[in-house]
């Protein structure tokens, strides 16, 4: 291989890291939201796919982007809190709501996203960034969303507020014990659902950068499950934000090993490439099981855990 | 007994009203909806067979997500073991269909493979789980898409038919190797299959040691360790038969459907399934009436998008409502008084 193939490989990883992990990073934040709270939300692909279409559809009849951003965040947090509300009644299985809300986000996004498959929406615009480079590919990789700043920002502050403020207290207190809570007077219902809600608007914005930045355009085969494997990438990341923008960042990666590969004339392997994350994820898995540094950090009342 | 029948269909009366209201808010008349899904799910011998042919493979997948649901797991694999099933019939078709072996030998072993493969993939998920502690929902699904890249990884590669330059497939398998359809209708076999395994499981699971242990397990795990049952070989043999039947699934999808393996395989059958199982309360035998009710509605699709000029995906957003409905409605399990008194 040649030093130039090589030079173009290492910058379309990078183009697809910033571009792939974004949408990856908002799921994956707004997993570990939840999560953190002891509750599971397998259903965060019906809020990307949903927020996908809801964003695409404001953009394209406000002609302003980010009016669409805010909508389809609006539209994750219907479902999150549905789901939370759901899970708040006795006997009902989180992991099976999960389920459920994927297919009933899908179902509403593929049904009132017909007319928006054909029509151009106005695009949220990329910043700049690599305007000193001399090399375009190096130029094009570095035009950075700013929701991909936006996502670093959320998850900074959600790690800073999850270890000092007093709802970053109430919120792993009530993942971690729920009796604890109780004894404390909160109601772990009230604080799931709110932690819900709040997660599913992350995935709901995460959906509004498929649709409005990288692929950028509305069609029913726009989510290749990056919502489902959000759920994997916060066991990766250990329920931990900044852990979780490490994660999405190498997530995107592997996934645009494939696609990189392919642009210099190496096909074989492709399919290989596109599930490495997902294997990534299992040998993760399968290794910390049963660590015990792994049971320290997985929010004591967490079904998947249990 | 009543209860567990009773709130299932209270669930699905309440969902289409909720969804009747959908459709009255976009000017569409609910009355026409649903007698549209009739007649054409229904109505004619043509369309209730379309229904039976699409139930078939949504059976198979039930059963699969209904014999882990039993001992208390919630995976989530089928669609990746039917993935898997499929492909691996067509694969291990190619040389013995080359060497022209005969139809009666092929077939069976076309069906044992996809079997194999589909039953081996989900036996994995569940030995991940007794033997490593891995969380069996997510592994399940890391390992679906693992599936399909498999498929995809040697339909484009190495199994691929040159000849399939569109959509990347094995090679066909050829007419005489391929399922037939029930004698005196246009159902493939698939069908009498899924109906048999069904009863089949439901006596395993109610009849036998073996299901009696399964529902100890599914009940109170702890319970099941305490009694000393085999808890590993309980789940490693409930996750082999759900992938088995998953496989079969798959097997019946290249043998009476596309002929050969490629992408159609994705189809979704393996998560409607999950909705399915839910619904017959992971009864094995309730899960055919429900799988055919799901085949009605997929097979009147296409009327309903020519008649009434709603877009397909109107079915998946009925799906979405009554699985939201339905898991809201486990919540009322004990509480009926009526149900109670009537004596359990």
């Amino acid at each position: 291989m040649s030093d130039d193939a090589l030079l173009t490989i290492l910058i379309a990883m990078l183009g697809g890291a910033i571009r792939v992990s974004t949408p990856f990073m908002f799921v994956a934040l707004g997993e570990t939201l939840t999560e953190k709270s002891g509750r599971i939300n397998l259903g965060l692909e019906g809020n990307l796919v949903l927020g996908a279409m809801v964003a695409y559809a404001i953009s394209y009849q406000t002609g302003n982007p980010w009016a669409g951003v805010l909508a389809a965040g609006v539209s994750g947090i219907f479902l999150g809190a549905l789901h939370g509300v759901i899970c708040g009644l006795p006997r009902v299985n989180d992991i099976a709501v999960g389920l459920a809300m994927m297919s009933f986000g899908t179902g509403l996004a593929f049904f009132f996203g017909k007319p928006y498959i054909q029509p151009s929406a106005p695009r949220l615009d990329p910043l700049p960034l690599g305007g000193w480079a001399d090399n375009t590919a190096l130029q094009r990789a570095l035009d950075v969303n700013p929701l991909f700043f936006l996502g670093i920002l959320v998850a900074i502050v959600m790690w800073w507020a999850l270890a000092n403020t007093r709802w970053g207290l109430v919120l792993r207190m009530t993942g971690d014990s729920e009796p604890a809570a109780r004894a404390m007077g909160v109601h772990p219902n009230q604080v799931r659902l709110i932690s819900t809600a709040l997660g599913g608007f992350l995935a709901g914005v995460g959906g509004a950068f498929l649709s409005l930045s990288y692929p950028g355009s509305w069609n029913e085969g726009l989510s290749s499950g990056q919502g489902l494997m959000a759920v994997a990438l916060v066991i990766f990341a250990r329920w931990n934000p900044l852990r979780c923008i490490v994660a999405a960042l190498l997530f995107g990666a592997a996934g645009a090993i494939g696609p990189a590969l392919q642009s210099v004339g190496i096909s074989q392997g492709y399919y290989f490439f596109n599930a490495a994350p997902y294997i990534l994820t299992l040998l993760i898995m399968i290794g910390s099981a049963r660590s015990k540094a792994a049971a320290r950090e997985v929010p004591g009342e967490l079904s998947i855990t249990k | 007994m009543a209860e567990k029948a009773a709130i299932p269909v209270g669930a699905l009366i309440v969902s289409v009203a909720l969804f009747s209201i959908f459709l009255l808010f976009f000017g569409k008349s609910p009355i026409e909806y649903f007698s549209l899904v009739w007649r054409g799910g229904f109505g004619t011998a043509f369309s209730f067979q379309n229904t039976l042919q699409r139930a078939a493979p949504i059976i198979l997948t039930g059963l699969a997500f209904a014999m882990t649901a039993q001992i208390g797991l919630t995976m989530i694999g089928a669609e990746g073991a039917l993935v898997l099933g499929g492909f691996a019939a067509a694969a291990i078709a190619i040389p013995l269909v080359q060497a022209e072996l005969p139809p009666a030998l092929v077939m069976p072993v076309m069906l044992l493979a996809g079997m194999a493969a589909g039953g081996g993939w989900v036996a994995l998920t569940g030995w991940l789980r007794h033997a490593r502690g891995v969380n069996e929902t997510i592994s399940s699904l890391l390992l679906t898409y693992i599936a399909i890249a498999i498929m995809n990884f040697f339909v484009e590669g190495a199994l691929r038919d040159p000849a399939s330059a569109n959509k990347p497939s094995t090679m066909p398998i050829g007419k005489e190797y391929m399922v037939g359809n029930i004698p005196g209708t246009d159902v493939h076999w698939g069908f009498a299959f899924g109906v048999g395994l069904a009863i089949l499981l439901y006596l395993l699971m109610s009849r036998t040691t073996f299901g009696f242990a399964a529902r100890v397990m599914g009940g109170n795990p702890r319970a099941a360790l305490a009694q000393g049952l085999p808890v590993g070989t309980l789940v490693l043999a409930c996750s082999a038969i759900a992938g088995a039947c998953a496989g079969l699934a798959g097997y019946f999808e290249v043998a009476a459907i596309h002929g050969q393996a490629n992408a159609s395989l994705v189809a979704r059958y393996g998560f409607t399934g999950i909705l399915v199982s839910f619904l017959a309360r992971h009864n094995p035998l309730a899960v055919v009436p429900v799988a055919i009710l799901f085949g009605a509605i997929a097979a009147s699709g296409g009327l309903i998008q020519r008649r009434m000029d709603m877009p397909d995906a109107t079915a998946l957003v009925l799906q979405g409502i009554i699985f939201v409905v339905l898991l809201a409605s486990e919540t009322l399990q004990g509480r009926f008084a009526i149900f109670r008194a009537g004596g359990k």
